[in-house]
Protein backbone atom coordinates (compact mmCIF):
# COMPACT_ATOMS: atom_id res chain seq x y z
CA UNK A 1 0.00 0.00 0.00
CA UNK A 2 1.32 3.36 -0.33
CA UNK A 3 1.85 5.85 1.50
CA UNK A 4 -0.65 8.44 0.30
CA UNK A 5 -3.41 5.84 0.17
CA UNK A 6 -2.73 4.83 3.85
CA UNK A 7 -2.44 9.01 4.49
CA UNK A 8 -5.53 10.53 3.47
CA UNK A 9 -7.95 8.52 5.75
CA UNK A 10 -6.07 9.38 8.50
CA UNK A 11 -6.38 13.02 7.46
CA UNK A 12 -9.50 12.83 6.46
CA UNK A 13 -10.38 11.05 10.04
CA UNK A 14 -8.20 14.23 11.50
CA UNK A 15 -9.95 17.01 9.47
CA UNK A 16 -13.39 15.65 10.17
CA UNK A 17 -13.03 16.13 13.65
CA UNK A 18 -12.14 19.32 13.53
CA UNK A 19 -14.67 20.34 11.22
CA UNK A 20 -17.88 18.22 12.80
CA UNK A 21 -18.34 20.40 15.53
CA UNK A 22 -18.76 23.28 13.66
CA UNK A 23 -21.05 21.29 10.96
CA UNK A 24 -23.69 19.95 13.51
CA UNK A 25 -23.47 23.12 15.23
CA UNK A 26 -24.65 25.34 12.19
CA UNK A 27 -27.28 22.41 11.18
CA UNK A 28 -28.78 22.61 13.91
CA UNK A 29 -29.10 26.03 14.33
CA UNK A 30 -30.10 26.69 10.45
CA UNK A 31 -32.61 23.77 10.48
CA UNK A 32 -34.03 24.80 13.52
CA UNK A 33 -34.44 28.59 13.00
CA UNK A 34 -35.94 27.51 9.65
CA UNK A 35 -38.07 24.77 10.53
CA UNK A 36 -39.51 27.12 13.67
CA UNK A 37 -40.06 30.50 11.52
CA UNK A 38 -41.60 28.38 9.15
CA UNK A 39 -43.94 26.29 11.67
CA UNK A 40 -44.55 29.80 13.82
CA UNK A 41 -43.97 32.67 11.95
CA UNK A 42 -45.30 32.54 8.98
CA UNK A 43 -49.02 33.13 8.13
CA UNK A 44 -51.12 30.56 6.25
CA UNK A 45 -51.77 30.48 2.50
CA UNK A 46 -54.73 31.96 1.09
CA UNK A 47 -55.69 28.78 -0.44
CA UNK A 48 -53.61 26.03 1.39
CA UNK A 49 -54.64 27.07 4.64
CA UNK A 50 -51.96 25.78 7.18
CA UNK A 51 -50.47 22.81 4.97
CA UNK A 52 -48.71 25.50 3.58
CA UNK A 53 -46.00 24.58 6.37
CA UNK A 54 -45.16 21.42 5.06
CA UNK A 55 -43.06 23.03 2.53
CA UNK A 56 -40.27 23.56 5.18
CA UNK A 57 -39.92 19.79 5.06
CA UNK A 58 -41.03 18.77 2.09
CA UNK A 59 -38.93 20.80 -0.34
CA UNK A 60 -35.53 20.60 1.75
CA UNK A 61 -36.22 16.79 1.69
CA UNK A 62 -36.79 16.66 -1.85
CA UNK A 63 -33.91 18.66 -2.76
CA UNK A 64 -31.64 16.75 -0.29
CA UNK A 65 -32.77 13.70 -1.94
CA UNK A 66 -31.52 14.19 -5.00
CA UNK A 67 -28.19 15.96 -4.24
CA UNK A 68 -27.17 12.92 -2.44
CA UNK A 69 -27.87 10.42 -5.12
CA UNK A 70 -25.96 13.18 -6.90
CA UNK A 71 -22.75 13.10 -4.77
CA UNK A 72 -23.03 9.62 -4.58
CA UNK A 73 -22.64 9.96 -8.08
CA UNK A 74 -19.69 12.15 -8.21
CA UNK A 75 -18.11 9.84 -5.45
CA UNK A 76 -18.89 7.07 -7.31
CA UNK A 77 -16.50 8.58 -10.15
CA UNK A 78 -13.66 9.73 -8.09
CA UNK A 79 -13.33 6.20 -7.10
CA UNK A 80 -13.83 4.43 -10.94
CA UNK A 81 -10.87 7.02 -11.68
CA UNK A 82 -8.84 7.78 -8.85
CA UNK A 83 -8.86 4.70 -6.67
CA UNK A 84 -9.40 6.59 -3.59
CA UNK A 85 -10.97 4.59 -0.65
CA UNK A 86 -12.75 7.57 1.41
CA UNK A 87 -14.75 8.02 -1.62
CA UNK A 88 -16.51 5.25 -1.69
CA UNK A 89 -16.98 4.83 1.37
CA UNK A 90 -18.52 8.45 1.31
CA UNK A 91 -20.68 6.90 -1.24
CA UNK A 92 -21.85 4.10 0.78
CA UNK A 93 -22.10 6.70 3.87
CA UNK A 94 -24.17 9.41 1.58
CA UNK A 95 -27.18 6.74 0.70
CA UNK A 96 -28.70 5.91 3.85
CA UNK A 97 -29.19 9.30 4.54
CA UNK A 98 -30.11 10.13 0.68
CA UNK A 99 -33.04 7.27 0.99
CA UNK A 100 -34.53 9.03 4.38
CA UNK A 101 -34.50 12.40 2.89
CA UNK A 102 -36.41 10.61 -0.09
CA UNK A 103 -39.03 8.81 2.43
CA UNK A 104 -39.50 12.26 4.14
CA UNK A 105 -40.10 13.93 0.78
CA UNK A 106 -42.86 11.10 -0.13
CA UNK A 107 -44.76 10.87 3.56
CA UNK A 108 -44.91 14.68 3.70
CA UNK A 109 -46.22 14.90 0.34
CA UNK A 110 -48.87 12.09 0.93
CA UNK A 111 -49.54 13.86 4.05
CA UNK A 112 -50.12 17.32 1.68
CA UNK A 113 -51.47 15.73 -1.11
CA UNK A 114 -54.53 14.23 1.01
CA UNK A 115 -56.41 17.46 1.85
CA UNK A 116 -54.90 19.42 -1.35
CA UNK A 117 -55.65 16.91 -3.85
CA UNK A 118 -58.09 14.75 -1.93
CA UNK A 119 -55.62 11.59 -2.17
CA UNK A 120 -52.76 10.38 -0.74
CA UNK A 121 -50.93 9.45 -3.92
CA UNK A 122 -51.03 9.99 -7.45
CA UNK A 123 -48.76 8.53 -10.13
CA UNK A 124 -48.03 11.43 -10.61
CA UNK A 125 -44.93 11.88 -13.12
CA UNK A 126 -42.86 13.35 -9.76
CA UNK A 127 -44.10 10.93 -7.20
CA UNK A 128 -43.73 8.40 -9.17
CA UNK A 129 -40.34 10.32 -9.92
CA UNK A 130 -39.45 9.90 -6.57
CA UNK A 131 -40.79 6.69 -5.93
CA UNK A 132 -38.13 4.99 -8.81
CA UNK A 133 -35.63 7.19 -6.76
CA UNK A 134 -36.34 5.03 -3.46
CA UNK A 135 -35.78 2.15 -5.38
CA UNK A 136 -32.77 2.92 -7.15
CA UNK A 137 -31.63 3.66 -2.84
CA UNK A 138 -32.16 0.53 -1.81
CA UNK A 139 -31.28 -1.35 -4.96
CA UNK A 140 -27.97 0.39 -4.10
CA UNK A 141 -27.81 -0.10 -0.33
CA UNK A 142 -28.48 -3.58 -1.21
CA UNK A 143 -25.47 -4.35 -3.56
CA UNK A 144 -23.28 -2.54 -0.63
CA UNK A 145 -24.49 -5.20 1.90
CA UNK A 146 -24.44 -8.51 -0.27
CA UNK A 147 -21.06 -8.43 -1.83
CA UNK A 148 -18.38 -9.26 0.95
CA UNK A 149 -14.82 -7.89 0.09
CA UNK A 150 -15.02 -4.31 0.38
CA UNK A 151 -13.07 -3.37 -2.81
CA UNK A 152 -15.36 -5.43 -5.41
CA UNK A 153 -18.24 -4.27 -3.87
CA UNK A 154 -17.12 -0.68 -4.16
CA UNK A 155 -16.31 -0.74 -7.73
CA UNK A 156 -20.07 -2.56 -8.51
CA UNK A 157 -22.25 -0.04 -6.47
CA UNK A 158 -20.30 2.42 -8.44
CA UNK A 159 -20.99 1.32 -11.85
CA UNK A 160 -24.05 0.68 -10.38
CA UNK A 161 -24.47 4.36 -9.30
CA UNK A 162 -23.60 5.12 -12.83
CA UNK A 163 -25.75 3.14 -14.87
CA UNK A 164 -28.71 4.19 -12.33
CA UNK A 165 -28.01 7.39 -12.92
CA UNK A 166 -28.50 7.59 -16.21
CA UNK A 167 -31.59 5.15 -15.63
CA UNK A 168 -33.19 7.35 -13.28
CA UNK A 169 -32.71 10.52 -15.85
CA UNK A 170 -34.47 8.27 -18.61
CA UNK A 171 -37.10 7.08 -16.62
CA UNK A 172 -37.63 10.90 -15.57
CA UNK A 173 -38.59 11.77 -19.08
CA UNK A 174 -40.21 8.69 -19.63
CA UNK A 175 -42.77 8.74 -16.94
CA UNK A 176 -43.12 12.47 -17.63
CA UNK A 177 -44.42 11.22 -21.21
CA UNK A 178 -46.82 8.96 -20.05
CA UNK A 179 -48.77 11.01 -17.79
CA UNK A 180 -48.47 14.30 -17.02
CA UNK A 181 -49.20 15.63 -13.35
CA UNK A 182 -51.10 16.87 -10.85
CA UNK A 183 -47.67 18.26 -8.83
CA UNK A 184 -46.99 22.04 -9.23
CA UNK A 185 -43.75 22.86 -11.06
CA UNK A 186 -40.70 23.98 -9.24
CA UNK A 187 -41.03 26.42 -6.48
CA UNK A 188 -37.79 28.22 -6.81
CA UNK A 189 -36.96 27.98 -10.72
CA UNK A 190 -33.08 29.35 -10.32
CA UNK A 191 -32.35 29.71 -13.65
CA UNK A 192 -35.64 32.35 -14.31
CA UNK A 193 -35.26 33.74 -10.78
CA UNK A 194 -38.99 34.12 -10.79
CA UNK A 195 -39.99 32.30 -8.12
CA UNK A 196 -43.65 31.47 -7.52
CA UNK A 197 -43.48 31.61 -3.63
CA UNK A 198 -43.94 35.21 -1.28
CA UNK A 199 -41.39 36.54 0.44
CA UNK A 200 -42.70 35.53 3.62
CA UNK A 201 -42.59 31.50 2.85
CA UNK A 202 -39.00 32.15 1.05
CA UNK A 203 -36.90 33.37 3.80
CA UNK A 204 -37.38 30.24 6.42
CA UNK A 205 -38.09 28.04 3.75
CA UNK A 206 -34.35 29.16 2.06
CA UNK A 207 -32.65 28.36 5.75
CA UNK A 208 -34.32 25.21 5.89
CA UNK A 209 -32.95 24.27 2.49
CA UNK A 210 -29.48 25.50 3.98
CA UNK A 211 -30.11 23.70 7.40
CA UNK A 212 -30.62 20.20 5.68
CA UNK A 213 -28.16 20.76 3.54
CA UNK A 214 -25.70 21.14 6.26
CA UNK A 215 -27.10 18.13 7.82
CA UNK A 216 -26.63 15.99 5.24
CA UNK A 217 -23.22 17.32 5.00
CA UNK A 218 -22.27 16.40 8.73
CA UNK A 219 -24.16 13.12 8.58
CA UNK A 220 -21.98 12.33 5.51
CA UNK A 221 -18.86 13.51 7.42
CA UNK A 222 -19.81 11.88 10.28
CA UNK A 223 -20.61 8.12 9.08
CA UNK A 224 -17.82 8.25 6.45
CA UNK A 225 -15.75 8.17 9.65
CA UNK A 226 -17.54 5.64 10.94
CA UNK A 227 -17.06 3.32 7.73
CA UNK A 228 -13.23 4.02 7.98
CA UNK A 229 -12.67 2.88 11.57
CA UNK A 230 -14.79 -0.36 10.70
CA UNK A 231 -12.97 -0.79 7.67
CA UNK A 232 -9.92 -0.47 9.72
CA UNK A 233 -10.82 -2.45 12.39
CA UNK A 234 -11.44 -5.45 9.81
CA UNK A 235 -8.26 -5.03 8.08
CA UNK A 236 -6.41 -5.09 11.88
CA UNK A 237 -8.26 -8.33 12.76
CA UNK A 238 -7.28 -9.86 10.06
CA UNK A 239 -3.60 -9.07 9.90
CA UNK A 240 -3.92 -10.00 13.59
CA UNK A 241 -5.55 -13.63 12.78
CA UNK A 242 -3.13 -14.06 10.05
CA UNK A 243 -0.13 -13.20 12.75
CA UNK A 244 -1.52 -14.95 14.99
CA UNK B 1 -18.81 -16.02 -31.40
CA UNK B 2 -20.87 -18.32 -33.82
CA UNK B 3 -19.61 -21.61 -31.98
CA UNK B 4 -20.55 -19.68 -28.33
CA UNK B 5 -24.09 -18.49 -29.84
CA UNK B 6 -24.68 -22.08 -30.87
CA UNK B 7 -23.66 -23.51 -27.62
CA UNK B 8 -25.75 -20.93 -25.43
CA UNK B 9 -28.56 -22.03 -27.75
CA UNK B 10 -27.92 -25.82 -27.36
CA UNK B 11 -27.44 -25.72 -24.03
CA UNK B 12 -30.94 -23.66 -23.51
CA UNK B 13 -33.21 -25.96 -25.63
CA UNK B 14 -31.77 -29.25 -24.34
CA UNK B 15 -34.35 -30.59 -21.09
CA UNK B 16 -33.27 -28.73 -18.30
CA UNK B 17 -32.49 -25.72 -19.93
CA UNK B 18 -34.47 -23.83 -19.18
CA UNK B 19 -36.32 -23.18 -22.30
CA UNK B 20 -40.01 -23.23 -22.46
CA UNK B 21 -40.25 -22.44 -18.58
CA UNK B 22 -40.68 -18.67 -18.75
CA UNK B 23 -43.21 -19.04 -21.38
CA UNK B 24 -45.23 -21.60 -19.58
CA UNK B 25 -44.58 -18.80 -16.85
CA UNK B 26 -46.03 -16.27 -19.22
CA UNK B 27 -49.20 -18.37 -19.82
CA UNK B 28 -49.38 -18.87 -16.17
CA UNK B 29 -49.55 -15.36 -15.01
CA UNK B 30 -51.99 -14.18 -18.01
CA UNK B 31 -54.32 -17.18 -16.75
CA UNK B 32 -54.08 -15.71 -13.31
CA UNK B 33 -54.80 -12.30 -14.21
CA UNK B 34 -58.92 -13.20 -14.79
CA UNK B 35 -59.47 -14.93 -11.87
CA UNK B 36 -57.77 -11.71 -10.00
CA UNK B 37 -59.48 -8.97 -11.77
CA UNK B 38 -62.90 -11.35 -12.61
CA UNK B 39 -63.98 -11.92 -16.22
CA UNK B 40 -65.56 -9.06 -17.39
CA UNK B 41 -64.54 -8.57 -21.01
CA UNK B 42 -64.41 -4.74 -21.00
CA UNK B 43 -61.84 -4.70 -18.01
CA UNK B 44 -59.91 -7.49 -19.79
CA UNK B 45 -59.55 -5.38 -22.77
CA UNK B 46 -58.87 -2.16 -21.14
CA UNK B 47 -55.85 -4.13 -19.38
CA UNK B 48 -55.09 -6.60 -21.72
CA UNK B 49 -51.64 -4.78 -22.89
CA UNK B 50 -50.63 -3.86 -19.91
CA UNK B 51 -51.12 -7.26 -18.41
CA UNK B 52 -49.40 -8.81 -21.38
CA UNK B 53 -46.09 -6.50 -21.44
CA UNK B 54 -46.03 -6.86 -17.31
CA UNK B 55 -46.19 -10.72 -17.84
CA UNK B 56 -43.64 -10.84 -20.26
CA UNK B 57 -41.39 -8.60 -18.71
CA UNK B 58 -41.25 -11.09 -15.09
CA UNK B 59 -40.83 -14.03 -17.26
CA UNK B 60 -37.62 -12.71 -18.66
CA UNK B 61 -36.71 -11.77 -15.37
CA UNK B 62 -37.01 -15.13 -14.55
CA UNK B 63 -34.70 -16.37 -16.45
CA UNK B 64 -31.73 -14.02 -16.09
CA UNK B 65 -30.19 -15.60 -12.26
CA UNK B 66 -29.42 -18.68 -14.69
CA UNK B 67 -27.78 -16.18 -17.60
CA UNK B 68 -24.33 -15.89 -15.75
CA UNK B 69 -24.79 -18.65 -12.74
CA UNK B 70 -24.39 -21.83 -15.11
CA UNK B 71 -21.47 -21.10 -16.66
CA UNK B 72 -19.77 -19.67 -13.43
CA UNK B 73 -20.35 -22.95 -12.04
CA UNK B 74 -18.53 -25.06 -14.75
CA UNK B 75 -15.80 -22.61 -15.27
CA UNK B 76 -16.64 -21.59 -18.70
CA UNK B 77 -17.30 -18.10 -16.83
CA UNK B 78 -13.37 -18.30 -16.56
CA UNK B 79 -12.88 -19.10 -20.20
CA UNK B 80 -14.75 -16.37 -21.74
CA UNK B 81 -12.90 -14.13 -19.30
CA UNK B 82 -9.08 -15.41 -20.43
CA UNK B 83 -10.83 -16.04 -24.10
CA UNK B 84 -9.39 -14.15 -27.43
CA UNK B 85 -12.62 -12.65 -27.70
CA UNK B 86 -13.65 -9.27 -26.37
CA UNK B 87 -15.86 -10.09 -23.19
CA UNK B 88 -18.40 -7.24 -24.20
CA UNK B 89 -19.14 -9.33 -27.25
CA UNK B 90 -18.89 -12.40 -25.80
CA UNK B 91 -21.91 -10.92 -23.39
CA UNK B 92 -23.60 -9.41 -25.85
CA UNK B 93 -23.79 -12.60 -27.84
CA UNK B 94 -24.84 -14.75 -25.03
CA UNK B 95 -27.80 -11.63 -24.10
CA UNK B 96 -28.85 -12.41 -28.05
CA UNK B 97 -29.01 -16.23 -27.19
CA UNK B 98 -31.02 -15.10 -24.27
CA UNK B 99 -33.43 -13.14 -26.02
CA UNK B 100 -33.54 -15.91 -28.50
CA UNK B 101 -34.70 -18.94 -25.82
CA UNK B 102 -36.42 -16.55 -24.12
CA UNK B 103 -37.87 -13.03 -25.45
CA UNK B 104 -38.69 -14.25 -28.81
CA UNK B 105 -41.04 -17.34 -27.65
CA UNK B 106 -42.98 -14.95 -25.11
CA UNK B 107 -43.46 -12.63 -28.89
CA UNK B 108 -44.66 -15.10 -30.62
CA UNK B 109 -47.13 -16.04 -27.99
CA UNK B 110 -48.10 -12.82 -26.96
CA UNK B 111 -50.76 -12.39 -29.25
CA UNK B 112 -52.68 -15.39 -29.12
CA UNK B 113 -52.93 -14.99 -24.93
CA UNK B 114 -53.97 -11.29 -26.41
CA UNK B 115 -57.05 -13.02 -28.08
CA UNK B 116 -57.60 -14.67 -24.69
CA UNK B 117 -57.55 -11.65 -23.36
CA UNK B 118 -59.97 -10.02 -24.74
CA UNK B 119 -57.47 -7.64 -27.05
CA UNK B 120 -59.09 -5.00 -29.54
CA UNK B 121 -58.21 -6.23 -33.35
CA UNK B 122 -55.63 -3.37 -33.94
CA UNK B 123 -53.93 -4.38 -30.75
CA UNK B 124 -52.61 -7.47 -31.64
CA UNK B 125 -50.02 -5.97 -34.38
CA UNK B 126 -48.56 -3.04 -31.58
CA UNK B 127 -48.26 -5.61 -29.20
CA UNK B 128 -46.03 -7.79 -31.08
CA UNK B 129 -44.62 -4.88 -32.66
CA UNK B 130 -43.75 -3.30 -29.36
CA UNK B 131 -42.61 -6.31 -27.88
CA UNK B 132 -40.40 -7.70 -30.42
CA UNK B 133 -38.42 -4.33 -30.14
CA UNK B 134 -38.71 -4.06 -26.27
CA UNK B 135 -37.92 -7.75 -25.51
CA UNK B 136 -33.91 -7.24 -26.36
CA UNK B 137 -33.67 -4.31 -24.49
CA UNK B 138 -34.77 -6.41 -20.94
CA UNK B 139 -32.20 -9.21 -22.52
CA UNK B 140 -29.22 -6.91 -22.48
CA UNK B 141 -30.48 -5.03 -19.65
CA UNK B 142 -30.76 -8.23 -17.46
CA UNK B 143 -27.18 -9.31 -18.64
CA UNK B 144 -26.17 -6.00 -16.76
CA UNK B 145 -28.06 -7.39 -13.66
CA UNK B 146 -26.42 -10.87 -13.76
CA UNK B 147 -23.07 -9.37 -14.39
CA UNK B 148 -23.63 -7.36 -11.16
CA UNK B 149 -24.52 -9.91 -8.72
CA UNK B 150 -22.77 -13.07 -10.31
CA UNK B 151 -20.72 -13.50 -7.57
CA UNK B 152 -22.92 -13.69 -5.01
CA UNK B 153 -24.64 -16.20 -3.00
CA UNK B 154 -28.36 -16.14 -3.38
CA UNK B 155 -28.05 -13.37 -5.59
CA UNK B 156 -31.87 -14.20 -7.57
CA UNK B 157 -33.76 -11.66 -5.59
CA UNK B 158 -31.14 -8.85 -5.35
CA UNK B 159 -31.12 -9.02 -9.38
CA UNK B 160 -34.76 -8.59 -9.25
CA UNK B 161 -34.60 -5.46 -6.66
CA UNK B 162 -31.40 -4.19 -9.42
CA UNK B 163 -33.42 -4.82 -12.68
CA UNK B 164 -36.66 -3.97 -12.17
CA UNK B 165 -35.86 -0.13 -12.12
CA UNK B 166 -33.67 -0.45 -14.43
CA UNK B 167 -36.72 -1.97 -16.82
CA UNK B 168 -39.05 0.86 -15.74
CA UNK B 169 -37.97 3.06 -18.93
CA UNK B 170 -39.04 0.20 -21.55
CA UNK B 171 -41.84 -0.68 -20.03
CA UNK B 172 -43.23 2.62 -19.81
CA UNK B 173 -42.39 3.34 -23.85
CA UNK B 174 -43.60 -0.64 -25.01
CA UNK B 175 -46.87 -0.83 -23.07
CA UNK B 176 -47.38 2.64 -24.39
CA UNK B 177 -47.37 1.52 -27.73
CA UNK B 178 -49.57 -1.19 -26.91
CA UNK B 179 -51.98 0.67 -25.30
CA UNK B 180 -52.17 3.70 -28.23
CA UNK B 181 -52.30 0.78 -30.62
CA UNK B 182 -55.16 -1.24 -28.97
CA UNK B 183 -57.25 2.52 -28.55
CA UNK B 184 -56.86 3.00 -32.50
CA UNK B 185 -54.84 5.61 -31.21
CA UNK B 186 -51.31 7.03 -33.32
CA UNK B 187 -48.40 4.73 -31.34
CA UNK B 188 -45.84 6.09 -33.90
CA UNK B 189 -44.22 8.19 -31.09
CA UNK B 190 -43.80 5.70 -28.33
CA UNK B 191 -42.98 3.25 -30.98
CA UNK B 192 -39.72 5.16 -31.79
CA UNK B 193 -38.73 6.14 -28.40
CA UNK B 194 -38.84 2.43 -27.54
CA UNK B 195 -36.85 1.95 -30.87
CA UNK B 196 -34.05 4.38 -29.62
CA UNK B 197 -34.05 3.08 -26.66
CA UNK B 198 -33.55 -0.56 -27.34
CA UNK B 199 -30.95 0.48 -29.61
CA UNK B 200 -29.09 2.60 -27.09
CA UNK B 201 -28.82 -0.10 -24.40
CA UNK B 202 -28.04 -2.80 -26.77
CA UNK B 203 -25.22 -0.81 -28.02
CA UNK B 204 -23.54 0.74 -24.31
CA UNK B 205 -24.72 -2.35 -21.91
CA UNK B 206 -22.70 -5.10 -23.03
CA UNK B 207 -19.89 -2.65 -22.28
CA UNK B 208 -21.22 -2.02 -18.48
CA UNK B 209 -22.11 -5.78 -18.24
CA UNK B 210 -18.45 -7.00 -19.25
CA UNK B 211 -17.01 -3.87 -17.10
CA UNK B 212 -18.77 -4.90 -13.71
CA UNK B 213 -17.97 -8.90 -14.40
CA UNK B 214 -14.18 -8.47 -14.84
CA UNK B 215 -14.81 -6.13 -11.27
CA UNK B 216 -16.84 -9.27 -9.50
CA UNK B 217 -15.15 -11.76 -10.72
CA UNK B 218 -11.42 -10.31 -10.19
CA UNK C 1 -48.76 27.24 19.16
CA UNK C 2 -50.17 28.76 15.89
CA UNK C 3 -53.87 28.39 14.81
CA UNK C 4 -53.45 25.70 12.35
CA UNK C 5 -57.29 25.34 11.67
CA UNK C 6 -58.89 22.59 9.75
CA UNK C 7 -55.63 21.10 8.81
CA UNK C 8 -54.02 20.71 12.13
CA UNK C 9 -53.93 16.81 11.62
CA UNK C 10 -52.38 17.11 8.35
CA UNK C 11 -49.62 19.46 9.51
CA UNK C 12 -48.56 18.41 12.63
CA UNK C 13 -48.20 14.51 11.47
CA UNK C 14 -45.98 15.56 8.65
CA UNK C 15 -43.74 17.42 11.19
CA UNK C 16 -43.76 14.41 13.29
CA UNK C 17 -43.11 12.11 11.03
CA UNK C 18 -40.62 13.78 9.31
CA UNK C 19 -39.10 14.31 12.73
CA UNK C 20 -39.03 11.06 14.10
CA UNK C 21 -37.08 9.79 10.65
CA UNK C 22 -34.38 12.51 10.97
CA UNK C 23 -34.11 11.74 14.87
CA UNK C 24 -34.06 8.34 13.87
CA UNK C 25 -31.66 8.94 11.21
CA UNK C 26 -29.29 10.81 13.39
CA UNK C 27 -29.44 8.37 16.96
CA UNK C 28 -28.72 5.33 14.22
CA UNK C 29 -26.13 6.85 13.12
CA UNK C 30 -24.57 8.49 16.31
CA UNK C 31 -24.90 4.44 18.14
CA UNK C 32 -23.31 2.62 14.94
CA UNK C 33 -20.46 5.48 14.81
CA UNK C 34 -19.97 5.64 18.70
CA UNK C 35 -19.79 1.29 18.47
CA UNK C 36 -17.30 1.55 15.63
CA UNK C 37 -14.50 3.89 17.25
CA UNK C 38 -14.74 1.55 20.30
CA UNK C 39 -14.06 -1.82 18.38
CA UNK C 40 -11.17 -0.03 16.49
CA UNK C 41 -9.72 1.47 20.06
CA UNK C 42 -10.14 -2.14 21.49
CA UNK C 43 -8.25 -4.23 18.26
CA UNK C 44 -5.46 -1.12 18.21
CA UNK C 45 -5.44 -1.49 22.04
CA UNK C 46 -4.45 -5.32 21.13
CA UNK C 47 -2.33 -5.07 18.14
CA UNK C 48 -0.52 -2.61 20.24
CA UNK C 49 0.19 -5.17 22.87
CA UNK C 50 0.73 -7.70 20.73
CA UNK C 51 3.21 -5.59 19.22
Amino acid sequence: MSLWQYANPVKFLALSERVQPVLWALAAVFVSVGLLWGFFGTPDDARQGSTVKIIYLHVPAALMAINAWFMMLVASLIWLIRRHHVSALAAKAAAPVGLVMTLIALVTGAIWGQPMWGTWWAWDPRLTSFLILFLFYLGYIALWQAVEDPDTAADLTSVLCLVGSVFAVLSRYAVQFWNQGLHQGTSIPVATGNRSVADVFFYPLVLAMIGFGLLFLALVVYRTGTEIRLRRTAALRARMNRGA
Amino acid sequence: MKALLLRDLRLALRAGGGFGLGLAFFLTVTMLVPFSVGPEATLLKAIAPGVLWLGALLACLLSLDRLLALDLEDGSLELLLTAPLPLEGALAIKALAHWLTTGLPLVLAAPFLGVMLQLAAPGHLWLLASLALGTPALSVIGMFGAALTVGIKRGGLLLSLLVLPLYIPTLIFGAEVARRGSAGLDASTPLLMLAGLTLAVVALMPFAAAAVLRMGLR
Amino acid sequence: MPELGKYAAEVLSAYGVSLLLLAALVGLTLLRGRAARRALEEVEAEAGRRG
